[in-house]
């Protein structure tokens, strides 16, 4: 491919969402649907033209003077602000290019599920607007190869998001659906802690850029040591809270609660990965020395947040609330692979952000289905789905056990070579670290089989068994079914977001998923099998810019 | 020549006063339009010729025509046509004198052009009052349309017209009218006599520190006085009279931005103000400010002598802006609290020159760079309150701004832009290159933790000012906010509003002619 082509396809993929959700957002209220449709159709073109950047090749003549830290396929390089040395410059490798692949997929998934369901709170044309924006954020911070770059759009994504939360977002149904304090409270506290790291971020980055006295991350140069712990310990913090690590976790658990289906999806699939490639873009990448100076606190760190993650993770009640606090512990595992520095330790990262993209978008997408149908997210309140909803009980049960990282599937690589990187190590410390996360991981296969217990099994609940089991009373059932998928629009949630009522026929629900459901997951279920017997699909490639990465650490 | 600009404005004040004489309301607006207007021209033909000087004596000259002066006397000009055309609808309702409003306003416009072709303290000083006399009158300058003026024998009583559709608004109008009147007129003379009484102090504090500065140095001129300080001040036991000058000039001009702890000023006369001259104040009096303190912090003073006390000014600042304006209920008073803030932030450049050797002129130029955006976007955020409220009322309660998005989304959502401008952050672009821009200048000057004081004061700022946002789409009280008239919004406020919208998102993707026109 030529070089002018692939620059065309890296600016395409920033602007079909940017323009698309312009489009989207200025088509008036009577094309609600339609805008919608147009959303899909956007996301689904930023994903076809994303997917082709695998064979891009950059023209010859871009490196500097330095050694390059990792060679892109494809750039883009233009003068934007010369004053605050801010340069347009895009690029994708290995590195990145599964994040974009896997940000523009579940974007897609998710503008599609909008089609079908729009959570009540806003018009659906305004929430798929703001997902194609967020789309646009993250793809830019994932193909940001100027630092000043990285730090505008890892900002742009902060107030769609707020917005998503604060507007779609809480339940909806019982006592406070008519008080719409928890999310925004809730979405305040996400932008809050995320503008904090991300300030953090601005200082880390300027800090880097007028010591090297260019921002380019390609051939950057090696900065005294002084200079490189102050803006790692900078941008640590900056990427921890996206990540997020404990301690800074404690946004996370409230964001996912109250954000709808689709901005957990999107919040768990890929918002927070943009702190893990942060560190390894930019932390290792610009800071080397840096983070090796701060490797030990970053692995104790990560491996603190897996074990506290899987405890509370055993005591929660609440469905959502669970697999978010699930987040903080498989989000450890990535930490631990990038702190241990080695080779093995960043691709295990590597393929544990997409791993846990793919499973937890999914555990979403399903923890989302039975929050609509049940009415409920209360653990105590759900039980039995296996009866009454066999075919989502099953997903649940794929979906948790590939989240426990069972061989075979897309959990297991990061979180055992992650384990394996830090044992290979070696030293007292790397080594105690690996057992821990090891323990780290025996927890997390006990509380998501504690989460199928409660969840699938024993008899029915109240609340599920409100669902009906079978195809055969579709058409009995079809009034209720179309009163409780609200497709015409934000208007019509009134009456089926109401909480049911025991013994009404007309209350009941259908406990199988709906083809629009099934589309919206199958692609995460296939890539959560795909990726676990042939990792490769990620990792391909990944090799040499992870050497160059390593060089610079160790020279 | 140097001159021109001065000339002109100050001549329109003059005509503006004549045709209030001999004819209506509108000529006298369209007078002051056409002054501002033509000065800017001037400012543009002088800015584009070589620099010019005037009154000299010896080397020294008390008049500069540099680009710098040409780009303030643009900007004071430009902030004055805005800010009449805010008036406007107050005007044509006979909310204020007409013929009055626009001499104070154009006088005060000449001090600003004045202001940024001083050459020596005098000069200086004479010019920053000449911007801000006229503001003690403008803040408590309402004619009272009360059942009390009648008794007071005010003017005659008319009422603001609301807008003729708005059956909430008429409603709203002849219920409260009366004692909302009563209430403005006494907040309004109370803003004016707090802000009279605290600006003569620091005009008088200024005065002390020139005067100070003149008997250690025996010069007034601004390079001269530089020339002195440089090699060393005077003879040594004169040292600390130097001193105590240079701090009591600092701490006079830090009244005029709003620095604190000489800030308890600010929030009562922004919100007993009109809301244009509010407008006014929290822009170009700011800016007037800063121009000033660039010229004696930069052009006379060495690194050391004042920066220390400019960098714990600019800490507290932002900090305590920041802090207050979280608990604020009122809008003038969270954007003049949040302006006291963003003082902060204008100031944390100025204040890292004390620890730094490098040349300072990156660090005045990212000064000068924040405050112009941070004027444009607090234009901005003002005329979008003026187009939301109704004619001549005051900023309201921010509870009067509930779902106002969701009702008039253009209005609406320009606020929210400019809110998120002044936040700093994503759309609004302008505000992200402003913060960059600051927090750049201070980590090259080798002041990171003014770097990070500045960037966590961000986060705080985020905390209101996404809180009003949220507000403006949240979703309506069942009253239907009686108090914000959105549906009518008169064409000069709504000229200005977009203007200022549009000029800011322009710069949110091209800054660089900014960041380049501020370098100079």
């Amino acid at each position: 491919m030529s070089a002018d082509l692939s620059s065309a396809l890296l600016v395409a993929v920033l602007a079909l969402p940017v323009l698309g959700a312009l489009a989207v957002a200025l088509l008036p209220a009577a094309r609600d649907r339609q805008a919608r449709v147009l959303a899909t159709v956007i996301a689904a073109l930023t994903l076809v033209v994303a997917v082709p950047l695998r064979w891009g090749t950059a023209e010859s003549g871009w490196f500097g003077d330095g050694p390059p830290v990792a060679g892109p396929w494809a750039l883009l390089d233009l003068p934007w602000v010369p004053a605050l040395d801010l340069r347009f410059q895009l690029g994708v490798d290995s590195i990145s290019y599964p994040l974009v692949v896997l940000t523009s997929l579940l974007t897609l998934l998710c503008c599609g599920y909008t089609i079908w369901r729009v959570p009540p709170g806003g018009p659906g044309r305004l929430l798929s607007a703001l997902l194609l924006v967020i789309e646009f954020g993250i793809l830019g911070t994932f193909l940001a190869f100027d630092l000043v770059l990285f730090f505008v759009f890892f900002e742009v994504v902060l107030l769609p998001m707020y917005a998503v939360i604060a507007v779609w977002g809480g339940t909806h149904y019982g006592p406070d659906s008519a008080e719409r304090e928890p999310q925004r409270a809730a979405a305040r506290k996400f932008a809050l802690y995320t503008l904090f790291g991300s300030v953090l971020l601005l200082v880390g980055v300027l800090v880097l850029v007028t010591a090297a006295g260019t921002s380019s991350m390609i051939g950057f140069p090696r900065l005294d040591r002084g200079t490189q712990v102050f803006a790692f310990t900078l941008l640590l913090v900056a990427f921890a809270v996206k990540s997020p690590l404990w301690p800074l976790h404690t946004w996370l658990p409230d964001a996912h609660t109250q954000a709808p289906t689709v901005g957990s999806v999107i919040l768990a699939g890929v918002l927070l990965k943009m702190g893990t490639y942060g560190l390894v873009r930019v932390g290792l990448g610009a800071a080397p020395q840096g983070a090796e100076v701060l490797s030990g606190a970053l692995g104790v760190l990560a491996v603190a947040a897996i074990l506290i993650g899987s405890l509370v993770c055993l005591a929660q009640t609440e469905l959502k609330r669970l697999i978010a606090y699930s987040s903080v512990g498989h989000m450890g595992f990535v930490l631990l692979g990038i702190a241990t520095m080695t080779a093995t330790g960043i691709q295990a990262a590597l393929l544990g952000n997409i791993a846990h993209g793919v499973i937890t978008g999914l555990l979403f997408f399903l923890a989302g289905a039975v929050k609509d149908r049940a009415h409920t997210g209360s653990l105590d309140e759900l039980g039995g789905l296996r009866e009454n909803a066999p075919r989502l009980a099953g997903l649940l049960g794929f979906a948790a056990i590939a989240s426990l990282g069972l061989p075979g599937l897309a959990g297991f690589w990061g979180e055992a070579f992650a384990v394996v990187a830090s044992v290979q190590r070696g030293g007292g410390l790397w080594t105690t670290l690996g057992a821990l996360a090891a323990f780290g991981g025996a927890l997390t296969a006990a509380y998501l089989l504690r989460l199928l217990r409660r969840v699938t099994h024993g008899p029915a609940s109240p609340a599920v068994s409100l669902l009906v089991p079978s195809w055969s009373v579709a058409g009995a059932l079809s009034a209720a079914v179309t009163a409780s998928q609200p497709g015409s629009g934000a208007g019509s949630d009134s009456g089926a977001e109401k909480p049911a009522v025991a013994g009404l026929p007309e209350r009941l629900v259908p406990g199988w998923p709906t083809a629009a459901e099934l589309l919206a997951w199958s692609p995460l279920v296939i890539l959560a099998l795909l990726l676990g017997v042939w990792p490769a699909l990620v990792l391909s490639g990944t090799d040499a810019p992870i050497n160059d990465l390593l060089e610079m650490v160790r020279p | 020549m140097a001159l021109l600009p001065a000339y002109v404005a100050a001549a329109f004040a003059v005509i503006v006063l004549l045709t209030d004489l001999f004819a209506g309301p509108r000529a006298v607006v369209v007078a002051t339009a056409g002054g501002a207007v033509l000065t800017a021209v001037a400012a543009v033909l002088v800015g584009a010729g070589p620099d010019r000087r005037s009154f000299c004596a010896g080397d020294a000259c008390s008049y500069l025509a540099t680009d710098r002066s040409a780009l303030v006397a643009v900007l004071f000009a430009l902030l004055a046509l805005a800010v009449l055309a805010l008036s406007a609808p107050m005007l044509h309702a006979g909310a204020v004198p007409a013929g009055e409003y626009c001499f104070l306003l154009a006088c005060s416009m000449t001090g600003g052009v004045v202001l940024g072709a001083a050459g020596d303290l005098i000069t200086l000083i004479v010019a920053l009052e000449t911007l801000t006399l006229p503001l003690y009158l403008l803040v408590g300058l309402r004619r009272v349309a009360s059942p009390r003026a009648v008794f007071t024998g005010v003017g005659a009583p008319r009422y603001p017209e609301p807008p003729p559709e708005d059956g909430d608004v008429r409603l709203h109008a002849e219920q409260d009218v009366a004692a909302e009147q009563v209430r403005m007129e006494r907040t309004g003379a109370e803003s004016a006599v707090t802000f009279f009484v605290v600006s003569v102090v620091a005009t008088s504090v200024t005065l002390l520190g020139a005067a100070l500065l003149y008997a250690a140095t025996g010069a007034l001129h601004l390079t001269a006085l530089a020339g002195v300080l440089d090699q060393g001040g005077a003879a040594g036991n004169l040292a600390p009279l130097i001193g105590a000058g240079c701090a009591l000039l600092v701490g006079g001009l830090a009244f005029k931005v709003a620095a604190v702890p000489f800030h308890a000023w600010a929030p009562a006369t922004y919100d007993g103000a009109p809301l244009p001259v509010a407008a006014y104040l929290s822009t170009a009096s700011k800016l007037g400010g800063v121009v000033a303190l660039l010229a004696v912090v930069h052009d006379v003073l060495p690194a050391g002598e004042t920066s220390g006390v400019l960098a714990v000014l600019a800490v507290l600042t932002m900090t305590v802006g920041n802090v207050v304006a979280l608990r604020q209920t009122r809008t003038v008073r969270l954007l003049a609290w949040s302006s006291v803030a963003q003082a902060g932030y204008i100031l944390a450049p100025l204040g890292a020159s004390a620890f730094t050797s490098s040349p300072r002129d990156p660090l005045v130029a990212a000064t000068l760079a924040y405050a112009a955006f941070f004027v444009l976007l607090e234009l901005a955020a003002f005329a979008a309150v003026v187009a939301l409220r109704p004619v001549a009322a005051d900023g309201g309660e921010l509870a009067d701004y509930r779902g106002v998005a969701r009702r008039a989304p253009w209005v609406g959502g320009m606020l929210a832009f400019a809110l998120i401008g002044l936040a700093g952050l994503p759309p609004a672009l302008a505000g992200l290159f402003a913060k960059v821009t600051v927090v750049r200048a201070l980590v090259d000057g080798g002041a990171s933790w003014l770097a990070l004081i500045v960037a966590l004061n961000a986060v705080i700022g985020l905390a209101y000012y996404v809180r009003v946002v949220a507000l403006l789409y949240g979703p309506p009280t069942r009253d239907g906010s009686a108090g914000t008239g959105w549906t009518h919004v008169p064409w000069p406020v709504g000229t200005v509003l977009v203007a200022a919208t549009v000029l800011a998102v322009v710069l949110g993707f091209a800054p660089e002619p900014l960041l380049r026109l501020t370098a100079l």
